[in-house]
């Protein structure tokens, strides 16, 4: 092996044959058209990023080239010669690594133990001082700074991506890298850490495709930007283009690509999500809603403790939750919504006692949890759009009478949320697994506010969203309270916090550890509430 | 509709080529003993379909399957795995043998016929009591339990025939005979018992309940998304019980139905172990009732036929068990390929298939492709530790 990367070629520089080139690469799947003719190339040493709105057809795509999906039409060069992509293994051979969104390590395991998983099998000795040495080379190029031998569950989750990363390379010979939304769990130094992972490594020659939904991402990072949108290519900038424009006139003509028509009248501020929130003058609080007094909870293995922690919201009042993740903020909602039993303190919905309570029950008196692992949690992937519109209502009327399914009136529920909520999907009897994150998102809104919900709490609302069904899900969260509703929004992004909320409170390590009341320089407060006694995730 | 036609011409394919690929591996194991397959398989559908008296046989044969395959059908869609079918089929069928004779004398032919049937399904239903409260409320992993389970009802199955229910003629231990005249009537002058009746009353039952009803949709939710169940304020631990209940009732009357229909008396170390015969062809039907009882019935067939054909062809009738074992290792083969080219699994549902692969951990729960998009969930490890619902 000559360099980190193996046999990274670099003489093909910018001109000449692209080192994978897309060709009209259509893929469809029941009733959505996720790939309709993309082209798409890329080039040794550079960094094409591949931007669009969820459902845009990013992943799709990666699957593609990363073996998992075989493309209805089109052709897949490589270096100027066709070749099929037709498993996992025949794209690990032509030098393609992928990194996906969800972490795949073993956290039980050392990280070397990890990067061995990888590797070819068989039965022969392990060769340790050989392995130890290849971890040696991609630490360096990748400048980490853990032992090979450290529990990979104990590391960040930063740490665990670069681990995802020099798994990807491990095999050497590695030619094109893919990154899966790879700043979706980052902090911001993580995200600094994989800014110059990245620049080191197309420096060694390697090509690497970045997919997001963040465009000041694919502008840093990226030397050539495509845009998809509802499965098509809809634009691209060129490396020229990318050097010579300010970020401003970047910004207008990627989102004039993302958005179309729409693109005028959603304007550019729209792109970062801040929009004024405070208590604007026309929203009254009312009584107190919901009060959360001392609770207290058991840490455990994947569970972080509660130690003490108390809430008050008023109806019409959007309380906000900041913190890094996974500090508490799922359990404490978890607590609230009844799926969880925490130890003493009390739970009061309008002054009664709702601890007893199951997750039905409380949901019957009107309080709500529209969870962040929409498909994990909140959805069933196999059941169709309308069943999952229904999932909390299960045997009552008038869905089901005594018990058996009354399919019209399912549906007819359903096509009335799909409708004013505004989504998108080719029926109700869809599988929900075949829509957007975004779309799903939307139905998972429309299911909670429906009925007459008085305490919704949102968790990662807008997580993983593209600019537009966010601000979508802000607009409604706003026009609830508007109209009386008391909402908990727990969320890592302080600006949507800042454009959402009348009060924020701060979560470090199962612990209130501050609250303040929304007004102008209040993001400073937080930043410092966060880190009070956070130590934090990474 | 079209879409629907050709989905199920799929899922008839998919179930049809290993039994065809093991008809013909079997062809060539019958080459090599010296017998020739072609009449060995004419003999054998002659006698288990064609002709009047072996199809009776056949669907007389089906009778208790078919009842084991509903039974498998509802834990199986709630991604639990009731493995202790032997079990509870020999309680079954030693409760009603032990208690028939006698209650006949007592209070007469139908009333025996119903309390036994009720007795026998109470009892398979209890036995999965223990697996299904560990399973629900510890996660404790029911296909060991289950199995364990099983191994002791066949035991507590056999001194109860050895003991309190033993017969006071000679001989091998035994219960009373239930006079001939006295059991399950036949249908319409053939040799078809009211026990077929009510296995496909069963396994329609269990069809409509999987598919039509809100019970049905939340065990299947239950399966699925045991996390989404949680959530959506299901109980499991509930669910789980009920989800047992149901199956081992089933086995355990299916138990009876083969003492009232066929044996009549229950020998010390009756064991047909249907349980095991019923398993891969519910997985080759997907899961589903109707395929299911195709299945069972085509099985039935090949059964009953081949024990003749076997007859004919002067070899012992264990040669079936080759052709199970044929299909079985081509489902496995096929499956195999299917995965291995990225297609979804032909036989075992996907959240069955994450379970197996997770070496059968409690909690764990698939994540379907279509998540590519979404965030990073954590696994929750609590997933079904939850606070009463309803």
């Amino acid at each position: 092996m000559s360099g980190p990367t193996g046999t990274a070629s670099t003489e093909s520089g910018t001109s000449g044959t692209p080192l994978l080139e897309l060709r009209g690469i259509s893929k469809s799947f029941p009733g959505v058209l996720a790939n309709d003719r993309i082209d798409l190339e890329l080039r040794a040493g550079e960094v094409h990023a591949l931007l669009g709105e969820n459902g845009a057809g990013k992943s799709t795509l990666i699957s593609i080239l990363s073996g998992m999906y075989h493309p209805d039409a089109g052709e897949i060069l490589f270096e100027g010669s066709e070749v099929r992509i037709d498993s996992p293994r025949t794209a690990i051979e032509l030098g393609i690594g992928t990194v996906y969104q969800h972490l795949t390590l073993v956290p039980t395991l050392s990280v070397l133990e990890n990067l061995m998983l990888g590797s070819e099998g068989g039965f022969g000795k392990l060769d340790l001082e050989a392995e130890r040495r290849r971890f040696d080379e991609l630490a360096e190029l990748l400048g980490v700074d853990f032992s090979p031998g450290a529990r990979t569950g104990a590391l960040a989750l930063g740490q665990q991506q670069q681990v995802e990363i020099m798994k990807a390379l491990w095999r050497g010979g590695s030619r094109i890298l893919i990154l899966d939304e790879p700043t979706s769990m980052l902090t911001p130094q993580g995200y600094e850490d994989l800014r110059n992972e990245v620049k080191h490594l197309t420096a060694d020659g390697l090509s690497v495709v970045l997919i997001t939904h963040k465009l000041h991402e694919a502008i840093e990072l990226g030397d050539r930007i495509s845009v998809l949108r509802r499965g098509r290519k809809v634009g691209a900038v060129s490396p020229a283009e990318l050097r010579d424009q300010s970020e401003e006139q970047l910004s207008e003509q990627i989102v004039g690509m993302m958005f179309g028509e729409q693109a005028s009248e959603l304007g550019a501020v729209e792109l970062e999500p801040v929009a004024a929130g405070r208590l604007s003058p026309d929203r009254k609080l009312g009584e107190v809603a919901l009060t959360v007094r001392d609770i207290d909870l058991e840490p455990d293995d994947d569970v972080t403790g509660l130690n003490q922690v108390s809430l008050k919201i008023r109806a019409g009042e959007i309380l906000g939750i900041a913190g890094v993740d996974g500090n508490g903020q799922r359990e404490l909602a978890e607590v609230v919504a009844g799926q969880r039993r925490h130890v003493g303190g009390e739970l009061l919905l309008f002054d009664q006692d709702i601890s007893g309570l199951g997750v039905r029950k409380r949901e019957r008196r009107g309080l709500r949890y529209i969870t962040d692992d929409r498909l994990g949690e909140g959805t069933v992937g196999d059941l169709d759009v309308a069943m999952n519109s229904v999932l909390k209502q299960i045997g009552s009327p008038p869905f089901w009478k005594r018990g058996a399914e009354r399919r019209d009136e399912i549906d007819r529920f359903a096509e009335d949320l799909v409708e004013r909520f505004d989504v998108r999907t080719p029926s109700v009897q869809t599988r929900i697994a075949n829509l957007s994150g975004g779309n799903v998102q939307k139905l998972l809104l429309a299911r909670e506010f429906s009925g007459d919900p008085k305490v919704v709490i949102f968790n990662k609302p807008t997580h993983g969203l593209d600019v537009r069904t966010a601000e979508f899900v802000r607009d409604r969260i706003r026009e609830a309270a508007s109209g009386g509703l008391a909402a908990l929004v727990i969320s890592t992004e302080i600006v949507e916090l800042v454009g959402l909320c009348d009060r924020i409170a701060v979560m470090s390590r199962g612990v209130i550890t501050g609250e303040v009341e929304n007004r102008p320089g209040v993001e400073e407060e937080i930043g410092a509430l966060m880190i009070a006694r956070a130590g934090g995730n990474s | 509709m079209k879409v629907k036609l050709l989905e199920l011409g799929r899922a008839v394919l998919i179930a049809l080529i290993p039994i065809i690929l093991a008809l013909a591996a079997m062809g060539v194991v019958l080459l090599t003993l010296g017998r020739d397959p072609v009449s060995f398989y004419n003999d054998m559908f002659q006698r288990g379909l064609f002709e009047w008296q072996g199809f009776q046989e056949s669907i007389i044969r089906s009778a208790p399957l078919i009842l084991i395959a509903a039974g498998f059908i509802v834990a199986f869609r709630a991604n639990l795995w009731n493995l202790g079918a032997d079990g509870q089929f020999l309680l079954g069928a030693a409760m009603t043998a032990g208690l028939g004779a006698s209650l006949l004398g007592s209070i007469g032919v139908w009333p025996m016929l119903i309390v036994t049937m009720l007795v026998s399904a109470a009892v398979g239903g209890a036995w999965t009591l223990i697996p299904a409260y560990l399973r629900g409320s510890h996660g404790v992993n029911e296909i060991i339990t289950t199995l364990m389970m099983s191994f002791i009802g066949i035991g507590v199955a056999n001194v109860l025939v050895k003991g309190p229910f033993r017969t006071d003629v000679g001989g091998v231990a035994r219960t009373d005979v239930i006079p001939f005249d006295d059991r399950l009537p036949t249908l319409f002058g053939t040799r078809i018992h009211l026990g077929f009746l009510i296995a496909l009353a069963a396994i329609i039952g269990v069809h409509i309940l999987m598919t039509r009803t809100s019970l049905g949709l939340r065990l299947r939710i239950l399966g699925a998304n045991p996390r989404a169940a949680l959530h959506a304020g299901l109980n499991p631990l509930m669910l789980t019980v009920i989800a047992f209940a149901i199956s081992g009732a089933l086995i355990g009357l299916s138990g009876s139905i083969e003492i009232l229909g066929i044996q009549g008396s229950f020998r010390a170390d009756f064991n047909p172990a249907f349980g095991l015969l019923v398993i891969p062809l519910v997985f080759l039907a997907r899961l589903n009732a109707i395929g299911s009882l195709a299945l069972v019935i085509l099985f039935s067939v090949i059964q009953i036929g081949g024990e003749s054909a076997a007859r004919q062809a002067e070899i012992t009738s264990d040669i079936l068990l080759v052709l199970v074992a044929f299909i079985l290792f081509f489902m496995a083969i096929f499956e195999y390929f299917r995965i291995m080219r990225g297609q979804e699994p032909g036989y075992v549902p996907a959240e069955v298939m994450d379970r197996l692969r997770a070496g059968g951990d409690a909690d764990d729960h698939g994540t379907p492709e279509g998540a590519l998009q979404s965030g990073p969930g954590d696994s929750d490890g609590a997933g079904l530790k939850g606070t009463e619902n309803e």
